[in-house]
């Protein structure tokens, strides 16, 4: 019987006690009289059938009455009900937009076959705790490690697509061909790339990403087949990507066969492979990384001049969102929880003085025979419906701000790059809602519906409001508390920005245009071929009025922060375990002048530096620091890509990594030393153009004298060297916003519930401050009353707040960029706004209840 | 219907329809208590106050029909008489049925 019982819960309450006892005799009289097992479990059949024809139905009765119920109250009281639906709007937008970009960064599985299983596979150099591979490790790892089912790797690249409309640089990676298998994806159309792709002096096939099938190819079914010129060099279009596959990064549109042709594997050092694999079942990251770092000391063994020392680090694809990135979207999910349950309490507070309001009525329904649940099932079903309709509007919310938060998502995530709502965040949004309805809604209505059911209709309006006031005041506390905490960690936020904005990164970003032309190889594979071209661009552009200086560097500071290689000193081989690298740029001529870096002593690179004559190099200031402190560097040799090379210049350091990271020091050569045919990735390719007045005045003019310089060369990434600079700042100035937005829309929402509870006890109290005044108390001694209780709340709210947000600020300490968690600058303001908004809350109730007229209030109660 | 004799509770209720219907129709305590609910809504049943004999199980409630429910049994009757009437005039029932 008792299962029967059980299952009775399932009816409506209403419905149990009414018939619950009589329902249960008559299937125990029925169970008695039946015979046999096959009977019996009729009997049980039946009653659970029962549960979905007569339960569900009568509890679909119940909500159709009270939703016709809370529709009339909603009619009747207009602005509570839209304020509600603003409050909550507000609190699960803001939760579902910040929510749909955690899920689709943090939380989502990638969408591969079995993303757990799949690794990234590092090397590990003293010094680094991740570095692509060298072919010949990496072609070791596959023969030697036993962890993996199977192992891929690829070269990120990018290529001159010319011959179908205007020339196109394209974002892609040259793939080996277990990299498709790995990831378990299949093509849309075609074929994937194969081992026998890979094999050195093959026919170039290519496969499309559908994003560069429908744009540059207009979506053409008889793809396949078709050649087209990446640089210069002819490839066989033999497939196209479905429209979900991103990988390496959002960027990638194309994929070429990766074929190491036998140099390739002559030098460990040459490291340029990223790797993934997939774990074998069974087999975890843990045992993975074990299993590596056994193969490393072998590796370590065999070649202990280029591996010394030189480890592994194995990680899940799915886990390589850089730290800050996820620490950021961590806080932001935390602000964003703070907001709705600032806007749960204010509802909850809302709703308490309504329910009080509708004591009267609420006790008329209690003493005509509804039971407490049934009236705390209709408040309740008020307050979810009023979340319901909030909720949508909060999706619609959510929509809204989302462009402003995909900035928020690396592009170094392999997902599509388009957050969207789709059904997981709209359930979400959904799972919030009802959280709300029942969060704010369920504490008013127990109390609301407890109260009216044990007094019925003894007690007038006014009685019962102290212990309702009590429950609004921790609700207060809780509103300024949660909103202190917010201003606490924005301000610590905004505090490191300025501290990230003010450090110096040692070149001067106004007024510098800055452009892109990767030239093609094997075209542009000589190094005259490629002077010709810099020297018609750069002669023509100085030649431009406005132009001050022009040059072109290998990678510009902050767009590349790679680009390191080994320094290996005259008085011997220095080896890697010392990390003795620097960061290697090509420069033409005028490229300090130009970036306003400067030359501390020697000389800047010249025209008459070439490849026959001495090589040479301008170092920076942290270089000279390192290897000759103290000492005149000029005139001193080093090993430096595969030249030994002079000092004849010395400038300050450059903040090549961006401004929050450590930079290696920097090492530059000129431009006509590069070696023909080789060092492709360090061919200079950014272009930087001081100009005096608006750097973008030069836009169209250097178009067309690339174009003149060669009419098939693409430019690309054309923008002020500032913009690289403050790009660079880009997603904490995003994630500030957001955050002071959420503080901002905290304090209004705390300063309306300080505001409403005191209100609400102004008016409960009217009648004892008239009886207080007619006994002489003055209005000052009221006004005071009430602000000190204003500001009583407030100091309990603030001293927890601040409490809460030194233990915040503690957590988010890596992103604080040295600011102390215990600012005194920020935790000041925060806890004087904090008490200023508690003030102007309390101010206006406490005046109207200063303005009383004794006489009035005594007559009419 | 099977209150028209006089008063039931709800156990009783069953086995008269059971009787009735030759066993063709038996009703779950769950369709049995819907129906009752809907029908003291509509009032066309009331709760009895008496008890039948002092030796019932007092936790038994009886139902009675009201003066309305008669007219609304009456008057449902006689819709499906003349439903059935016209029925057989068109050849759709037997005529002795």
């Amino acid at each position: 019987m008792l299962l029967f019982r059980l299952l009775l819960l399932i009816y409506p309450a209403s419905f149990r006690a009414e018939y619950g006892a009589e329902m249960c005799s008559v299937f125990a009289e029925k169970l008695r009289r039946a015979n046999g097992v096959f009977e019996r479990s009729g009997l049980w059949t039946q009653a659970f059938l029962d549960v979905f024809r007569h339960a569900l139905p009568l509890q679909a009765d119940t909500l159709r009455h009270d939703l016709a119920y809370a529709r009339c109250t909603f009619v009747r009281s207009p602005v509570f009900s839209i304020t509600v639906i603003a409050v909550s709007a507000l609190g699960i937008g803001a939760n579902t937009a910040v929510f749909t970009v955690v899920d689709r960064v943090l939380m989502r599985p990638l969408p591969f076959e079995k993303p757990h299983r799949i690794v990234r596979v590092w090397e590990a150099p003293p010094g680094y705790s991740r570095m692509e591979a060298s072919p010949p490790n990496y072609r070791d790892w596959r023969s030697m490690a036993s962890s993996f089912e199977s192992m891929a790797a690829y070269d990120r690249s990018s290529a001159n697509l010319v011959g179908e409309g205007a020339p196109r640089r394209i974002q892609g990676a040259d793939v080996s061909g277990e990299l498709f298998p790995l990831l378990g994806v299949m093509p849309l159309r075609g074929r994937y790339l194969t081992e026998e792709d890979d094999v050195f002096g093959t026919a170039r096939s290519v496969v499309l990403s559908f994003r560069l099938w429908q744009s540059h190819f207009g979506g053409d079914p008889e793809i396949l087949g078709r050649s087209i010129t990446l640089d210069d060099e002819p490839h066989t279009i033999i497939g196209v990507m479905p429209t979900d596959f991103v990988f390496p990064d959002q960027r990638s549109d194309f994929w070429t066969p990766l074929q190491l042709g036998p140099d390739r594997f002559q030098d460990r050092n040459n490291n340029f492979l990223e790797v993934v694999a997939r774990l074998n079942s069974g087999v975890s990251v843990e045992m993975a990384r074990q299993d590596m770092l056994d193969v490393m000391r072998q590796l370590e063994v065999a070649y202990p001049e280029a591996n010394e020392r030189n480890r592994a680090s194995v990680n899940r694809l799915g886990d390589e969102v850089p730290n800050q990135t996820r620490l950021l979207l961590i806080a932001l999910m935390g602000a964003s929880l703070c907001v709705l349950l600032i806007a749960c309490t204010n509802i909850a507070s809302l709703m308490l003085t309504r329910a009080t309001a509708r004591r009267q009525e609420l006790a008329v329904r209690s003493s005509l025979g509804a039971g407490r649940e049934r009236l705390v099932r209709q408040l309740l079903t008020e307050s979810i419906t009023l979340a319901f309709f909030g909720g949508a509007c909060g999706v619609l919310l959510a929509r809204a701000l989302l462009p402003l938060l995909e900035r928020l998502v690396p592009p170094v995530v392999p997902v599509v790059d388009a957050t969207s709502i789709d059904p997981r965040v709209l359930a979400f949004a959904l799972g919030m809602t009802v959280l709300t309805g029942v969060g704010f809604g369920s504490l008013p209505a127990l109390r609301a519906g407890k109260d009216a059911a044990a007094n019925g209709l003894r007690e007038n309006t006014r009685g019962g409001g102290i212990r309702a006031g009590r429950l609004r005041s921790v609700l207060v506390i809780v509103e300024v508390s949660t909103s202190v905490v917010l201003l606490i960690t924005s301000g610590l936020l905004i505090r490191a920005l300025n501290e990230v904005r003010s450090i110096d990164p040692g070149f001067h970003a106004d007024g510098v245009l800055t452009a892109r032309t990767w030239l093609p190889w094997p075209r542009y594979g000589a190094t005259n071929a490629r002077a010709d071209f810099y020297s018609h661009v750069l002669n023509e552009l100085r030649a431009l009025p406005n132009v001050e200086s022009a040059a072109y560097t290998s990678y510009l500071p902050i767009v590349m922060g790679g680009g390191i290689w080994p320094v290996v000193l005259d008085d011997g081989p220095t080896n890697r375990t010392e990390s003795v690298t620097a960061s290697a740029r090509f420069v033409t001529p005028d490229y300090f002048a130009t970036l306003g870096i400067n030359l501390l002593s020697g000389r800047d690179v010249v025209e008459s530096d070439t490849y026959e004559n001495q090589h040479v190099a301008v170092v920076s200031q942290s270089f000279v620091d390192r290897y000759w402190p103290d000492q005149d560097p000029v005139g001193r040799t080093f090993w430096f890509l595969f030249s030994e090379r002079t000092i004849v210049g010395v400038v300050n350091d450059v903040k090549v990594r961006g401004l929050e990271r450590e930079s290696e020091p920097q090492a530059y050569m000129p431009y006509r030393q590069a070696p023909d045919g080789g060092l492709r990735h360090y061919a200079p390719k950014d272009l930087a153009i001081r100009v005096t007045g608006d750097p973008l005045s030069v836009v169209s003019p250097l178009r067309e004298i690339v174009r003149r310089a060669d009419p098939t060369q693409p430019i690309q990434d054309v923008q002020t060297l500032e913009d690289i600079v403050s790009g660079n700042t880009a997603s904490r100035d995003v994630q500030l916003r957001v955050l002071s937005a959420f503080a901002a829309l905290a304090f209004l929402l705390a300063a309306i519930g300080i505001h409403g509870l005191l209100s609400f006890a102004a008016s409960h109290r009217a009648r004892e401050i008239g009886v207080r005044m007619a006994l002489g108390a003055r209005r000052r001694t009221i006004l005071t009353m009430f602000l000190r209780n204003g500001f009583v709340l407030g100091v309990i709210g603030v001293t927890a707040g601040a409490a809460l947000g030194y233990v915040v600020g503690l957590n988010m300490n890596a992103l604080l960029f040295g600011i102390d968690p215990l600012d005194p600058l920020t935790f000041g303001a925060a806890i004087a706004v904090a008490l200023a908004v508690t003030v102007a809350g309390s101010l206006p109730p406490a005046m109207r209840a200063a303005s009383v007229d004794p006489v009035e209030v005594i007559r009419e109660g | 219907m099977a209150l028209a004799e006089g008063d039931r509770h709800g156990y009783a209720i069953i086995q008269e329809v059971s009787a009735r219907t030759g066993g063709e129709l038996e009703l779950s305590a769950g369709t049995l208590y819907r129906s009752i609910h809907r029908m003291l809504g509509q009032r066309l049943i009331t709760e009895a106050r008496k008890r039948v004999s002092v030796q019932d199980d007092p936790r038994r409630r009886y139902y009675r029909l009201t003066p309305f429910g008669r007219d609304v049994a009456r008057a449902e009757s006689l819709r499906l008489e003349k439903l059935v009437e016209l029925a057989r005039s068109s050849g759709l029932a037997p005529e002795n049925a």
